[in-house]
């Protein structure tokens, strides 16, 4: 009886959050639900079907790109020892503190036809106009695929590294035993045992890569994101931007049920407490170098050729780029991302525990629905906690009606608004961090915790938190850098005079003006290399 | 009770003390063209001025935040966005007697819902090199076959191109022009990308010799040290001057029902269609004046006198819907 009542604490503790962050989203499917389906059937007609082929072989290129990065970089760092190894852990997460839209703009300007790389070609062999060679147009749908591959692999990176550290490598010990070699071993071992993190990351990624905008905007390719805003702010309809919203997220539903419903039955505790050096592997001579080379070849792409472009117009433009109110800009997205970060792990740790003690068969449900967030690109889910939110103003402002007191928008138009919306866009990422950590607790440590008297609060604060430590720092490290770089909702959710290092960047890049936005991109970069730095070192002294 | 729990939502959300003597803007358009106009308004008149700027979704926040909306004015960079403000009942009546001795009745709202403050061209350029001056050109004339693999241009739902397209539907119908977009589809050299300097950048690049874009965007461009050269190898040319005339468009704006701040409101406005901003968005902005009598920058003059269409926007905005549904009918962005 005891029992009972506790978990119903929890379990309510959990869907008013499940709750809370899917009001956004509730009131988008109740806008798409107002009949009106004149502009949805036009746009079946004509483009709607290119919109979800692109946005298919989007989701499919980005996801097949970024395994094929991040699995073996994974693999390698967590469990073989090859030259450069130590670097090379962490500065693997870099290109995750760069915005995907400045990679795509840096790219283009660097490999199109007025370009450096394009130039030096027509040189070298003398060609003079664009009829005389061939080369590759990075304005096109592969072109999209690696600017979002190579941002987002760092995902699947930590989040496979992570689970390859926390698991049992006994398992993989035994397969050396028994003759396997280390690509089997991986293939046979570790990729099955790491399985449910694997999943995790996809989605993440898989959200993130349906909710770009900027990228596939300015790559001028159409996808069901395109399409959203085509129909909200070009036929002015928000119930047919919505429904289109709506059939994004009942893919991904689907989707993550049946992946979920498969996994059932697999789940495997076994942890032990995470040893730091798990070398098994000692790469030397010829494998060694081609890890390093493979981990250098990543670095350079999707992280120094970036910063350096920007680094030199940075110093070629300072005139004109420098900008006294940077601070100013980068303690607000810092503020901002900080609320938000500690909020959204907050939150996450109620949910996905009351999931692993839960009993009812839904208990899975409040961290499903709180995810979905994720899913919806910035300038919609902008709208979507408008509507809730200007309600509630304005059911406040008639409460509070003869008292002499009008608050006005006290909460659609303040940073409240704003950090609202970043924890309801990036809980997922959160609980997708945290789980993949809480998975892995056997849940005999819950039996004996309960067995030395401990209810489930104490369990959590003194046996669950303490393990999860390295979960909470990578979610909240995830999340805080997600925060720094977003952009379509800060646009349009900020106060009055107020400034982002994004929204700061935004102004000169929507005029192909890059070099002077280059300082404020390299803050941004900057300031997300600093949770960076601190995660990975309280790793270090954890083991 | 109640004012306790207001005073302590009041310090948790941050929410910002508004003065006495301010207007607060929303602003389609981008902050380095319209600050320098607010810090001199705010200089002659020591009201402080707060911006929000986005290129997305404002109509939406204003039209969601109902009557408790801080902004008094909406700026706008194309005409399509203030009749739609109008058209949600968003706007209240700009009377001024100052606005309306300034601004001429066609480029105001009949019933004074909303006011242009610029004019800008949407222009062909031409190749230097591959093409010359086309003065004899026309819209019409980009469906001709002899273009065939050299127009270049931006996506066909940004508002400029909408404008274009609904224009052409009001001039020539429904079927003609659903003819004439597929006939420039085919005529595209890419598939349509990057805003209106990027099209020009591709002229310059050899990518195609033909390119539409706004007026003031190669003005902006001769000013860039880095964009100069690609503004230096194109004509800018006004299509239809042996007919019509050219297709305007233009930025302007709204006053809000729900202003908190009229007066300050109105007075920006007047501030706005007055001489001084005016001069200012022909000088540094390159745009043409709305008020008779206010000088071109050097440059813009150096373009030359054209002919306007001088077919009401409020027309034009009828066609809007239908130019969109065209657009995707023939795929002209995929």
């Amino acid at each position: 009886m005891q029992l009972k009542n506790k978990l119903s604490n929890w379990q309510i503790t959990a869907w008013v959050i499940g709750l809370c962050l899917s009001t956004p989203l509730a009131f988008l499917i109740f806008e798409s639900l107002q009949g009106e389906s004149e502009v949805f059937s036009h746009l079946w007609n004509t483009v709607l079907w290119d919109y979800i082929s692109n946005t298919v072989w989007l989701i499919v290129g980005v996801l097949l790109l970024s395994a094929l990065i991040a699995l073996p970089l994974g693999w390698l760092t967590a469990y073989c020892h090859f030259p450069g190894k130590r670097i090379f852990e962490w500065a693997l997460m870099l290109p995750l503190a760069m915005p995907t839209y400045i990679i795509a703009y840096v790219y283009t300007d660097l490999l199109d036809y007025a370009g450096p790389v394009q130039i030096f070609l027509r040189d070298w062999f003398g060609w003079t106009s664009p009829d005389d060679y061939w080369f590759f147009d990075i304005r096109t749908l592969p072109g999209a695929i690696v600017m979002i591959a190579l941002v987002l692999y760092p995902y699947l990176y930590l989040i496979f590294k992570t689970a390859l550290r926390e698991q049992s490598f006994k398992l993989v010990q035994a397969s050396q035993l028994m003759g396997l070699s280390p690509f089997q071993s991986f293939l046979k071992v570790s990729l099955p045992l790491s399985r449910g993190a694997i999943v995790a990351a996809l989605a993440l990624i898989s959200m993130e890569t349906m909710a770009d905008f900027a990228t596939v905007h300015y790559f001028a390719v159409s996808t069901l994101t395109t399409a959203v805003y085509d129909t909200w702010l070009g036929y002015y309809s928000l119930t047919a931007a919505a429904k289109i919203s709506g059939i994004m997220l009942l893919f991904l539903f689907v989707a993550l049920s049946l992946e979920k419903m498969s996994r059932k039955s697999k789940v495997v505790h076994e942890r032990q407490s995470s040893v730091n050096d798990t070398s098994l592997y000692k790469l030397s001579g010829k494998s060694g170098w081609l890890a390093t080379l493979f981990c250098t070849l990543v670095l350079i792409l999707a992280f120094f050729i970036p910063v350096g472009v920007l680094l030199s117009y940075a110093i070629d433009y300072f005139d004109q780029a420098w900008n006294d109110a940077f601070f100013n800009y980068a303690w607000q997205s810092l503020k901002i991302s900080l609320y938000v970060s500690v909020i959204a792990i907050f939150l996450s740790i109620l949910v996905v525990f009351y999931q692993r003690i839960g009993e009812q068969k839904s208990k899975g449900f409040p961290g499903k629905v709180a995810s979905m967030g994720y899913a919806l690109p910035g300038t919609v889910l902008a709208i979507a906690v408008l509507l809730p939110l200007t309600l509630f103003d304005d059911y406040l402002n008639r409460w509070l009606d003869g008292t002499g007191l009008e608050p006005g928008l006290l909460f659609s138009g303040t940073i409240f608004a704003l950090v609202f919306a970043y924890v309801v866009r990036f809980y997922a990422i959160a609980q997708g961090a945290v789980e993949a950590s809480f998975v892995r607790i056997s849940p005999s440590i819950d039996m004996a915790s309960a067995s030395l008297g401990k209810n489930n609060l104490q369990t959590l604060g003194r046996v669950h938190i303490p393990l999860l430590k390295r979960g909470i720092l990578t979610a909240g490290l995830l999340v805080f850098i997600e925060c720094m770089k977003e952009l379509p909702a800060a646009l349009l959710l900020r106060p009055f005079n107020f400034e982002t290092l994004a929204t700061h960047v935004f102004q000169f890049v929507s005029d192909e003006q890059l070099e002077l936005a280059s300082i404020s991109a390299l803050f941004i970069v900057l300031v997300g290399l600093i949770p960076l730095y601190l995660v990975n070192r309280s790793m270090e002294q954890q083991s | 009770m109640k004012r306790a729990i207001a005073t302590l939502l009041t310090a948790v959300t941050c929410m910002p003390a508004f003065a006495a003597d301010e207007v607060n803007i929303y602003s389609f358009r981008q902050p380095f063209l319209i600050q320098p106009i607010l810090d001199d308004f705010t200089k002659q008149t020591g009201i402080k001025t707060n911006v929000v700027f986005a290129k997305k979704g404002l109509i939406e926040r204003v039209k969601r935040e109902g009557k408790h909306s801080r902004a008094d004015l909406v700026l706008t960079s194309n005409f399509s966005a203030m009749i739609q403000l109008e058209d949600l009942g968003l706007t209240q009546k700009i009377a001024s007697k100052a606005v309306e001795s300034n601004i001429p009745a066609s480029f105001r709202d009949p019933d004074g819902q909303w006011v242009a403050l610029t004019k800008r061209v949407r222009n062909v350029y031409s190749s230097k090199v591959r093409l010359g001056k086309l003065e004899a050109l026309s819209y019409e004339e980009l469906a001709d076959p002899k273009y065939k693999g050299k127009i270049c241009t931006r996506s066909g739902k940004h508002p400029y191109n909408l404008g274009l397209v609904a224009s052409m539907i009001a001039h020539h119908g429904e079927t003609e022009t659903k003819e004439w977009l597929v006939g420039v589809k085919k005529n595209l050299a890419r598939k349509p990308q990057g805003n209106d300097r990027a099209q020009v950048k591709a002229v310059k690049e050899g990518l195609c010799d033909i390119a539409l874009g706004n007026s003031y965007y190669f003005g902006k461009m001769m000013t860039d040290e880095k964009q100069k050269s690609w503004a230096d190898s194109v004509y800018i040319n006004f299509p239809n001057q042996k007919n019509r005339g050219s297709h305007l468009n233009v930025s302007g704006v709204v006053l809000t029902k729900y202003a908190k701040n009229k007066e300050n409101a109105l007075k920006l406005i007047e501030f706005m269609t007055d001489n001084k901003a005016q001069n200012m968005y022909a000088s540094t902005n390159m745009e043409y004046p709305v008020k008779p009598g206010v000088e071109l920058s050097k440059m813009v003059a150096s373009w030359g006198a054209f002919k306007e269409d001088s077919l009401p926007l409020a027309e034009i905005s009828k066609y809007r819907p239908l130019a969109l549904k065209l657009i995707d009918e023939v795929k002209f962005d995929l």
